[in-house]
């Protein structure tokens, strides 16, 4: 399978930069995958695992809030927040669902900032 | 002439301010490297939004009206002047440079009829300016209790300064804070903020490629990449102030340890002096008294 460039940023950080197969993003209009070859594609993020197939391993990663630039360069993706799934427990998670939940209570006349405080609590659920 | 356990005593004095500017230094240069790391680590995200954003921009209408973050109010009366410092001083002329720059401009826009707000983050630049222009601050911010600045405190900053915008009070944002250029060099800055102008050539990565597919819609993107961008430039002068700060402050502490040891050498040579004179003395009053004998 062709391998095309990935990149993972926040603000803070670079997380994960390199040539994989296929990243499936969390969009906040449906989940999608990318592959080498697709179409340029700008898209908003809702908060959800980003999975990233590469060799046969998958990682995963939250990711709240951001974008995702799909050029004929590669991917990559801006992300408010990211937080690869080992780190994610104790604090992380803790803060993560109160910001959710405090989303869900202000913003009752916004219904996409309620679905994506939804779909970030129940990726968070697990863990 | 002190007397030689006075100069003792601020030989040890002067010794042991050495001691702490010395360690001052070398806690300045290890935060510097921490903060140099964290303005590298930042640069990847910043340097794609503006790539992302330059797109966007290039693919609206001219003319069309856009999204009031991008193209401005349309007025240009209300200046809100954003002056981020340290939250500690002993750092040469860091706060103080920033403060003039700061300064300099309200006299100017203040000159051209214009109204200015300021909003202080920082404690040191608020201290220095309350004094002339306290009745302009609008806003203060202190990050005294953080030990590194992070992305949240920029989202702190620029959410007060978007909500700010949304009510119509001010038309123009500039962001005032040390560039970080060397550990010797900082130079105060101004940058605009709002209205965002995006970098231009950023834009050389797409050229005419195949174009974007936008989901969801162009605006919508536009919109919630604004905000993001005003965090990420206020992120930035953070993080370049923090360098700045410690890079300041390393070399202001090499100053004064290096000052401290001239001024030891110089006490002891005092110091050796007077005893010796002291000596020369008990001997001359020997000599005399065996002769007189």
């Amino acid at each position: 399978m062709s391998q095309f460039a990935f990149s993972l940023v926040s603000p803070e950080r670079e997380l994960f930069s390199g040539d994989v197969d296929a990243v499936l993003v969390p969009g906040s209009e449906g989940l999608f995958e990318v592959r080498a070859g697709h179409a340029p594609l700008m898209a908003t993020l809702s908060p959800g695992m980003l999975e990233v197939h590469r060799g046969g391993t998958v990682q995963k990663t939250f990711v709240r809030g951001g974008f995702a630039d799909v050029s004929p360069n590669g991917l990559t993706i801006l992300a408010e927040k990211a937080v690869a799934e080992a780190e994610l427990k104790g604090d992380v998670v803790a803060d993560e669902k109160a910001l959710a939940q405090k989303t869900l209570g202000d913003s009752a006349a916004d219904p996409d900032a309620q679905l994506d405080a939804q779909r970030a609590l129940g990726t968070l659920e697990n863990f | 002439m002190p007397s030689l356990k006075d100069l003792k005593t601020r030989i040890g004095s002067v010794k042991s301010t050495q001691k702490i500017t010395k360690a001052m230094q070398m806690v300045a240069a290890a935060k510097l490297r921490r903060a140099e790391e964290a303005a590298r680590a930042g640069r990847p995200y910043a340097e794609r939004i503006e790539t992302v954003l330059a797109n966007l921009a290039a693919g609206l209408t001219p003319g069309a009206p856009g999204p009031k973050l991008l193209t401005g109010t349309g007025d240009d009366k209300v200046h809100l002047l954003v002056v981020a410092t340290a939250e500690r001083g002993l750092c040469g002329g860091f706060n103080s440079s920033i403060v003039r720059l700061a300064r300099e401009h309200i006299i100017k826009l203040q000159g051209e009829g214009k109204t200015v707000k300021l909003f202080m983050v920082g404690k040191k630049g608020d201290e220095q300016l309350k004094r002339l222009y306290g009745d302009l601050v609008v806003e203060r911010l202190y990050f005294t209790d953080v030990k590194s600045v992070g992305f949240d405190q920029a989202a702190q900053v620029s959410n007060r300064l978007l909500e700010m915008y949304e009510a119509g009070e001010f038309d123009r944002a500039h962001v005032f804070f040390g560039a970080y250029e060397s550990v010797i060099s900082q130079v105060p800055t101004a940058l605009q903020v709002i209205p965002a102008e995006p970098p231009k050539g950023a834009d050389a990565d797409q050229g005419d490629k195949p174009p974007y597919e936008y989901e969801p819609g162009e605006e919508e993107i536009l919109e919630s990449l604004l905000p993001r961008y005003v965090a990420v430039q206020v992120f930035r002068a953070l993080l370049e102030n923090a360098a700045s700060e410690q890079g300041a402050r390393m070399s202001a502490m090499d100053n004064a340890t290096r000052n401290a040891g001239d001024m030891i050498d110089k006490l002891n040579l005092q110091y050796n002096r007077a005893r010796q004179a002291q000596i020369t003395t008990e001997l001359v009053e020997i000599i005399a008294g065996a002769e007189s004998v």
